[in-house]
């Protein structure tokens, strides 16, 4: 068996040992988002036709669980290590860079599916929710996942404190998921908002996503997925680099 | 021919405002027992950090059974296992979770049997199933040889394992440590207690600022630099032809003095001649130098040597 699988395994078990702090604290938040957020628009927010606001929200919610927890995962295995300095067992064995890279971000992704099909469990008896094609909810999870778990390794790589890792979540992943449309169609925006929005890569995964249970968007699935997948290759690339040169990991 | 278990060329690593190695060259053969001696900041952190891939050098190279631990790190690091100075355990895991998790990385599967071997060696067994976090600071010690351990590599290196560890588990240690040693592989040690290196490596290297000052079997460093001493108390000053031998005291009467000599012969040979101008003996003691002598005599050598560079540079 490849050492990578072992690792994968530990991350794995590693938040699933506190699965109450890791998986269900982030469900009961998604759930509490969609009982107040459903509360107060429902009836007065209708985005797409024959789609109610609640149903609308859910899809959005899972995603955003999704990519939060994805991100929270590999940055926060990542930093723990290297703070109490048992990183040096992932570094004395012989990892490729690409080993490390699919052990962090697999561990990432697990977090971010289950975390996902918790809210979507949760939330799934509060509205008649369609699947429209499951393929598309696939493909967008966990790329999403695989992006996001990718920028946990590179912030975990970089930060030195956690009070550096908590600044890169607090003020990057958090408001580019608040506002990539997981609580509104982008185009009740005004125009400047809009394009701002579609700088966002964050917007084409919940738009992709959504997309798969509703057969609707905002823009086309298969534009959402070619700038997800292109995002993708550009942070798993730069995470690999890094990884590869021992970036703040190697003296 | 075999290949030596480490072979280090000219390995240098610059920091910004510190050379921690200076084109250190050391080649460590298999079956050594080789201990790694210096004060702090000597860089011997740093010398077994670059062999374990955890810090890249400046310059040179460095091999584990021919393999360069840069541009063949991965049969490098499966030749080697270390266990690190600093005490680190991962808490969200059992002793015997952790040893297998260690296991796999190395791409092992179904090695309980040799996981319990050491674990058994170790005195650990007992402690199997339970947490990191809940084990003594010995008991972690114990279990971070244990982790270097798996994946049975040929070559060990242990950085100052038994540094604030209790006498009991320092002799667990060494007897596991040298009951692998009988096995064939090489161990190389760093460590603060001089008696430990003196019992048990064979060759020595000491380091100071970068530098190999000294290398030479235990034996030998034994004998070149200090031979024997005389401990001596006379009831009167020290004839001023003996003077030369001081080593300690300033040779006035009823002083402690330590006399530098090299055989039994020269011993006699004082006491006759103190005797000859009837100097009375109060104490006498005749020692054999430990390696802290000679620790600490290199260590001043070095850096008079140093000194001496530095004039003649300067």
């Amino acid at each position: 068996m490849s050492g990578m699988r072992m690792l994968l395994t530990k991350e794995v078990l590693r938040f699933w040992r506190v699965a109450f702090q890791t998986i269900a604290a982030p469900v009961l938040t998604a759930l509490l988002y969609l009982l107040i957020f459903s509360h107060v628009l429902q009836g007065r927010v209708n985005v797409y036709e024959n789609v109610s606001y609640t149903a609308f929200l859910i899809p959005g919610l899972v995603m955003m669980s999704v990519l939060q927890n994805a991100f929270a995962n590999s940055s926060s295995s990542l930093i723990q290590s290297k703070i109490t300095g048992n990183i040096v067992y992932v570094l004395l064995p012989p990892f490729s860079h690409w080993e490390l890279f699919a052990a962090y971000v697999g561990g990432a992704v697990m977090r971010g599916l289950m975390v996902g099909l918790g809210v979507l469990l949760v939330t799934l008896s509060f509205a008649r929710l369609g699947l429209h094609n499951i393929v598309w909810v696939l493909v967008f999870a966990v790329l999403g996942a695989a992006i996001l778990g990718a920028l946990g390794l590179i912030a975990g790589m970089w930060a030195e404190k956690f009070d550096q890792l908590a600044a890169f979540q607090n003020f990057i992943i958090l408001p580019a998921t608040f506002l990539s449309g997981v609580f509104y169609s982008i185009h009740s925006l005004p125009v400047f908002w809009q394009s701002v929005s579609h700088a966002n890569p964050f917007f084409y995964m919940i738009d992709g996503f959504r997309y798969g249970f509703f057969g609707i968007s905002d823009l086309s699935p298969w534009l959402s997925l070619g700038i997800v997948g292109v995002t993708f290759f550009i942070v798993s690339a730069w995470a690999m680099i890094l990884l590869a040169r021992g970036y703040k990991l190697r003296g | 021919m075999t290949l030596p278990a480490i072979f280090i060329h000219q390995l240098t690593k610059q920091y910004p405002k510190l050379r921690a190695l200076d084109e250190v060259s050391l080649t460590i053969e298999q079956g050594e027992f080789f201990g790694l001696l210096g004060p702090n900041g000597a860089g011997k952190t740093t010398l077994i950090s670059i062999l374990a891939g955890l810090v890249r050098a400046s310059s040179g190279q460095a091999f584990i059974l021919g393999h360069d631990v840069v541009k063949d790190f991965q049969a490098a690091r499966r030749a080697l296992g270390v266990v690190p100075q600093e005490l680190v355990f991962d808490p969200f895991f059992t002793v015997r979770e952790a040893l297998r998790f260690q296991s796999g990385y190395f791409g092992l599967r179904n090695n309980g049997v040799w996981i319990d071997e050491i674990l058994e060696g170790l005195g650990l067994s007992d402690k199997a199933t339970t947490n990191m976090r809940a084990l003594s600071g010995g008991m972690k010690r114990r279990v971070m040889v244990a982790q270097a351990l798996v994946h049975k590599p040929p070559v060990i290196v242990l950085d100052e394992p038994t540094a604030g560890v209790d006498v009991e588990l320092r002799q667990t240690l060494w007897r596991f440590i040298r009951q692998l040693h009988a096995q064939g592989r090489t161990i190389v040690l760093t460590t603060h207690y001089l008696e430990e290196a003196e019992e048990l490596c064979s060759r020595i290297a000491m380091l100071k600022q970068g530098h190999v000052v000294a290398l030479d079997s235990t034996s030998n460093l034994l004998k070149r630099f200090t031979g024997l001493q005389l401990m001596l108390r006379i009831n009167a000053s020290l004839p001023p032809a003996m003077h030369s031998r001081l080593l300690s005291g300033r040779g006035i009467a009823h002083e402690r003095l330590r006399l530098r000599i090299t055989s039994y012969d020269e011993a006699a040979q004082i006491l006759s001649d103190l005797r000859a101008l009837g100097i009375g003996i109060d104490e006498l003691e005749v020692q054999k130098a430990d390696l802290e002598d000679v620790f600490l005599q290199v260590m001043a050598q070095s850096s008079h040597q140093e000194n001496v560079v530095e004039k003649v540079l300067g």
